[in-house]
């Protein structure tokens, strides 16, 4: 018999059992928000049935923040429905005795950015969340993805979940990346080979020195971006660089349950002679700073390259959807992308807002600074951090006042204009480089146009005030 | 849920891939706390201008296809985010089954907990579909117990389905109730675990 992957081992160690042909994998940890649980809390009271394990559920209020005011509570939220619907949430959690962090908490922020910071997100887990970018906690060697609201209902009410199993992927990244390449320009150079359905029915598992190379936060904006080439989830088998992020912080073991929790940690790792469905191998060296151009995340170009034709594409369907795209975005085949003018510069969203993102967009900021550039002034820029914490320790090392100084707004943590559902969003045909995970049509607002790219490269694209290539701002 | 078995159906072509969930309920539409209603958002931005005016070239407004039950979608139909706010809305709008060569993973799960069917055949099938869909006549039959589609012409395709998945839909069945019939697994699971990884416990 071959080894076992990193995934089948996960998977072997939660199932509870099978029913009918699918097998129901035990949970360790449900994260949930204010977005896609309400409807299921309303199943569970028309249903009188109980949360299983309120102490393996914890509630977060991210996605309709404000990114202004949070000390005043509700009352910072204008918006009606957004009121409601975080009401519901402290009232839902009050009733079935879940943990929440609230709005204004220093715990609180993006989902996914708080569980790996307090050490709730563990290697060989199983994590779920009402939320497509649950991938993200696969960093750690947990087997992490989203579930729609009957799912989420369905792990409150048997902290379990209906599952086929996925097929295994292996995604290596080998060699040294170029200075200013980092984990988002694997992301989206992944994305752009194997597609928007690439991914669909496999578990990505990502290996390879460039990959062991990454720092957690790196580790997460890869495994963030795996639901963006359809993959399930993402995973990274956990080694030193994850047990050192994860010791001290407030939900890991500590003294002998720590040695105990690390003993269990490192049998998840994939098995030498393991056999994959599918694998690819990438140079990371081959691999530039990379940008979208049009409104899906497999629409991805180099930064030294140009808007391609849609002629250039082989099947009826893309071609439509490229000069769909092109019209949408405001582009002309063949232009270089470095042309494109930035109205908005967002530095945020659960890919990348966290210390090190913040640090590394600082680092370009700081550099423009002492050679006496600022924001340019069409452009407006915000920072928006993943946390309360995250915030408090950037405005520790100072790069809040690198930011502001330069002319960057400093915001308070929250989802924010990755899904503009709250006040921070695009006017209609504004261009925005953004460091979240999505450029679909209107996704930042309506009819606003959304280049992705890496905290460094939205940090120049924020001095030029056109998209530009990070690595003429690192010297 | 409701049961699907059978059914006969305008059927309205939707030509494009990558139709992601924020095109199919964008995100102003999130903000509710109930299933219900979410057919005023659906496909929002494609169905009206920014002034909230219908668009009359959006297949949906066309009268030909109002009260369409089937989609017929290009590749990779429901890309995006979890949001199960995506298959409400369409089952508001009266749609009961979508057509594709592909659907992301999450947005497939989501219909089978809502009674959408979603049905996935070859691509020049799919194409033949969305060629008759445009002429006169439009109705495609979906039988769920024999697995085919018939087009308007009268051609029949077999599709795929799970079997576990086939059944629940055709009785229209909760899997949270099938679920608890293993309780008793759950719990010595949970006792297990209890004693392997005491540190997940009383956390
Ligand atoms: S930051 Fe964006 S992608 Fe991440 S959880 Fe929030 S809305 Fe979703």
């Amino acid at each position: 018999m071959p080894g076992k992957t990193l995934y089948d081992k996960i998977w072997d160690a939660h199932l509870v059992t099978e029913q009918d042909g699918e097998a129901i994998l035990y949970i360790d940890l449900h994260l949930i928000h204010e977005v896609t649980t309400p409807q299921a809390f309303a199943g569970l009271r028309a249903t009188r049935r109980a949360v299983r394990r309120p102490d393996r559920t914890l509630a977060v209020a991210d996605h309709n923040v404000p990114t202004e005011g949070q000390a005043l509570g509700i009352d910072a939220v204008a918006d009606e429905e957004a009121r409601l619907q975080l009401q519901t949430l402290a009232k839902n959690v009050d009733d079935y005795g879940i943990e929440f962090f609230p709005m204004g908490d220093i715990r609180n922020g993006i989902v996914h950015v708080v569980g790996p910071e307090q050490g709730r997100t563990q290697p060989g887990m199983t994590i779920v969340c009402g939320d497509s970018h649950t991938s993200t906690h696969g960093a750690f060697g947990a087997l992490a993805h989203g579930i729609g609201t009957s799912e989420v209902e369905h792990v409150l009410a048997t902290q379990t979940l209906r599952q086929k199993k996925a097929r295994n992927f292996r995604v290596r990244i080998e060699g040294e990346p170029a200075p200013g390449v980092g984990a988002k320009d694997f992301a989206l150079a992944v994305i752009g080979q194997i597609g928007t359905a690439g991914g669909t029915g496999y578990v990505i598992e990502y290996a390879g020195s460039a990959v062991r190379g990454l720092s957690m936060e790196g580790r997460m904006t890869l495994c963030n971006l795996t639901i963006e080439g359809g993959a399930r989830a993402g995973l990274v088998a956990p080694d030193d660089a994850t047990f050192d992020y994860l010791k001290g912080r407030p939900a890991t073991p500590k003294g002998g349950a720590w040695e105990m929790a690390l003993a269990y940690w490192k049998t998840f790792f994939t098995d030498d002679d393991a056999v994959f469905d599918r694998e690819i191998v990438l140079d990371a060296a081959a691999i530039a700073p990379t940008v979208t151009w049009g409104t899906s995340p497999e629409d991805v170009v180099a930064v030294t390259g140009c808007v391609p034709a849609p002629e250039s594409f082989d099947t009826p369907d893309k071609r439509a959807s490229a000069v769909r795209a092109l019209e949408y975005m405001g582009l002309t085949a063949g232009q270089p992308i470095t042309e494109a003018r930035i109205d908005v510069v967002f530095i945020g969203s659960c890919t990348n807002s966290r210390i090190e993102d913040l640090r590394a967009a600082a680092q370009v900021v700081q550099t423009a600074f002492l050679h006496g550039r600022l924001v340019a002034p069409h452009v407006r820029a915000m920072v928006v951090p993943g946390s309360g914490l995250v915030k408090n320790q950037a405005e520790d090392e100072g790069l809040d006042a690198i930011f502001k100084a330069a002319g960057f707004e400093w915001r308070e943590p929250g989802c924010s204009m990755c899904l503009a559902m709250n006040p921070d969003k695009l006017a209609d045909g504004q261009r925005c480089a953004s460091t979240s995970n999505r450029n679909f049509e209107g996704r930042q607002g309506r009819g606003g146009r959304t280049h992705l790219m890496s905290p460094a490269m939205a940090a120049a694209a924020a001095i030029a005030g056109h998209i530009a290539d990070v690595r003429d701002f690192l010297s | 849920m409701e049961a699907f078995t059978r059914l006969d159906a305008k059927a309205a072509p939707l030509p494009l891939s990558n139709i992601d969930t924020d095109q199919i309920i964008p995100k102003q539409f999130l903000k509710t706390v109930e299933r219900a209603g979410l057919a005023k958002g659906l496909f929002y931005d494609l169905r009206f201008d920014r002034d909230g005016v219908e668009k009359p070239g959006f297949v949906l407004n066309q009268p030909a296809y109002k009260g369409a039950g089937v989609l017929i979608a290009g590749d990779n139909f429901g890309c995006g985010s979890s949001r199960e706010h995506a298959p409400w809305a369409l089952m508001d709008f009266g749609v009961k089954a979508v057509i594709s060569t592909s659907f992301a993973d999450i947005f497939y799960n989501n219909c089978f907990q809502n009674g959408l069917l979603p049905v996935v055949l070859k691509a020049e099938q799919v194409q033949q579909l969305m060629d008759e869909a445009r002429g006169g006549n439009h109705v495609v039959s979906i039988d769920l117990e024999t697995q085919t589609v018939t087009s308007p012409s009268g051609a029949v395709f077999t599709f795929e389905i799970d079997p576990n998945r086939k059944q629940k839909m055709l009785k229209g069945l909760d899997a949270i109730g099938e679920t608890l019939e293993v309780a008793p697994a759950i719990d010595t699971y949970e006792m297990r675990r209890a004693l392997s990884q005491p540190w997940l416990e009383g956390a």
